[in-house]
């Protein structure tokens, strides 16, 4: 079971990882030109954050598999988990360029900072602060969305591993009561790294 | 020398600078006071083109601010404005605040950067603070920062725009002594301000907005010792 910890661990890291950088890109895509992006973009999070977890993943197995296109089941969760990610992010990342006062750009750029300059150095580290308790946030919730992978057939990771138990040898209670518990603590230790890395990272 | 010919400026329908002409010598101390809304501000941030402007011309030093071939940002690094509100960077250290635009637009070493903020820092009065994030400081210390922050860049001018306005009474005193300093150091300086009692001891020159128009301007001993205009007269009875 432990090794299902990992496989859980390592799929909702890689969501949240790449959940970031197409939550950036959504995020400058919505707010940039009415374009096509634009549109796409914001389709993207409309379904992202209004349909459940569980349709985006089987989506990503099923509907991509209709298509031809057959992926793994982990790549299908990988990926539900992932599309769900940035859709979410992308309103964090919108939300925390608001709260950061344009008054802060002008100062930049009377110091005679360029724009580029302005937001590496002024706005991204405020930014990067703004967004990052709601990143671990979004990171807990990747932890648990991982259990969806058994509706895809995954059994590698904690939910797959405890119900591959469970199917042997009829013991549901105990061994979904050690799962919840496993889970738990993953939660507990992921959000405990955060606090750690924020606490090196963030010392204003 | 700073030359502001004839300047129009509207956001949208609104026109809220409506033909201002004014001079600034090397050395010179114009106080600008007015209503609010009168477009004190907005004059400001035309001078260093943070705000564009719709017609006449403003020169710095015989460049021409709004002119397409004018690198504004080099042309910012020998104007220091500091506003109202702080502006600190709140994620830098008072040092590093004042140490970054130093670094990152004139190319200074770490330390000579450094050399120059501490000297700047100490200079407002701030040299036990430099390693201090701008949150634990008050209004009037973040108001300091702010000038010692613009100074560092060795500007030729200071646009001060009601530094002191946000401040609590008790801690005016502490930024206009500051400006007074600057001031007897032969800074050349526009200083937009409430503070009738400093613009008449400070100031060579005090201009007196209105609506969009400098209504008045002349020496301290006229426009705040015996104004001419009615408008004057209405306005400094309402701030003394
Ligand atoms: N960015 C802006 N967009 C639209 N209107 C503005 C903007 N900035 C200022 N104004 C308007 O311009 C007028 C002058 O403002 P301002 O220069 O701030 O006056 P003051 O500094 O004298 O109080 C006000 O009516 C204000 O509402
Ligand atoms: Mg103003």
């Amino acid at each position: 079971m432990l090794a299902g910890c990992i496989v859980t661990i390592e799929v909702a890291v890689l969501s949240i990882i790449i959940g970031i950088a197409f939550g950036v890109l959504l995020a400058l895509a919505r707010m940039g030109r009415k374009d096509v992006w634009s549109w796409v973009a914001n389709a993207w999070i409309e379904v992202a954050r209004n349909t459940p977890a569980l349709f985006q993943i089987y989506l990503a197995y099923f509907g991509l598999g209709s298509l031809g296109l057959h992926i793994s089941s982990f790549l299908a969760l990988l990926a539900g988990i992932t599309f769900n990610n940035a859709g979410y992010l992308a309103e964090t990342f919108r939300g925390g360029l608001r709260a950061i006062p344009g008054t802060q750009i002008r100062a930049a750029r009377s110091l005679g900072m360029t724009a580029g300059q302005g937001f590496r150095l002024v706005v991204l580290p405020q930014l990067i602060r703004v967004v990052y308790y709601p990143i671990t946030n979004q990171m807990i919730l990747a932890v648990l969305m991982t259990a969806l992978g058994l509706t895809v057939g995954l059994d590698s990771d904690l939910a797959g591993v405890t119900q591959r138990f469970n199917v042997l040898t009829y013991r549901t209670f105990e061994y979904f009561s050690v799962a919840a518990v496993l889970y738990y603590l993953v939660a507990k230790i992921l959000l405990a790294a955060a606090r750690l890395l924020a606490f090196r990272l963030f010392r204003y | 020398m700073i030359e502001i010919e004839d300047v129009h400026k509207s956001f949208g329908l609104l026109e809220v600078i409506k033909g201002v002409t004014m001079n600034v010598a090397r050395g010179e101390v114009v106080s600008v006071i007015g209503g609010s809304g009168s477009g004190k501000s907005t004059l400001l941030m035309c001078v260093n083109g943070l705000e564009p402007i719709n017609s006449g011309r403003i020169l710095v030093d015989g460049t021409v601010v709004h002119a397409r071939e004018t690198d504004l940002n080099k042309l910012r690094t020998k104007i220091g404005i500091v506003f109202q509100q702080w502006n600190a960077f709140p994620h830098l250290t008072v040092l590093e605040n004042v140490m970054l635009a130093p670094r990152k637009v004139l190319g200074k070493s770490r330390q000579d950067a450094e050399a120059v903020a501490v000297e700047r820092l100490t200079h407002v009065g701030l040299a036990d603070k430099l390693k201090v994030y701008p949150s634990k400081l008050s209004g009037g210390q973040q108001q300091r920062m702010a000038i010692a922050r613009a100074l560092a860049m060795s500007p030729d001018y200071m646009l001060l725009d009601e530094v002191t306005s946000a401040l609590d009474p008790q801690l005016v005193g502490e930024v206009l002594d500051t400006l007074r300093l600057l001031s007897s150091e032969g800074m050349t300086m526009i200083v937009v301000t409430h503070e009738i009692r400093f613009a008449r001891d400070v100031s060579n020159r005090v201009a007196f907005f209105h609506q969009g128009r400098i209504h008045e301007i002349g020496p301290p001993e006229q426009v705040i010792g015996s104004p001419r205009q009615p408008e004057t007269m209405a306005f400094l009875k309402s701030v003394l």
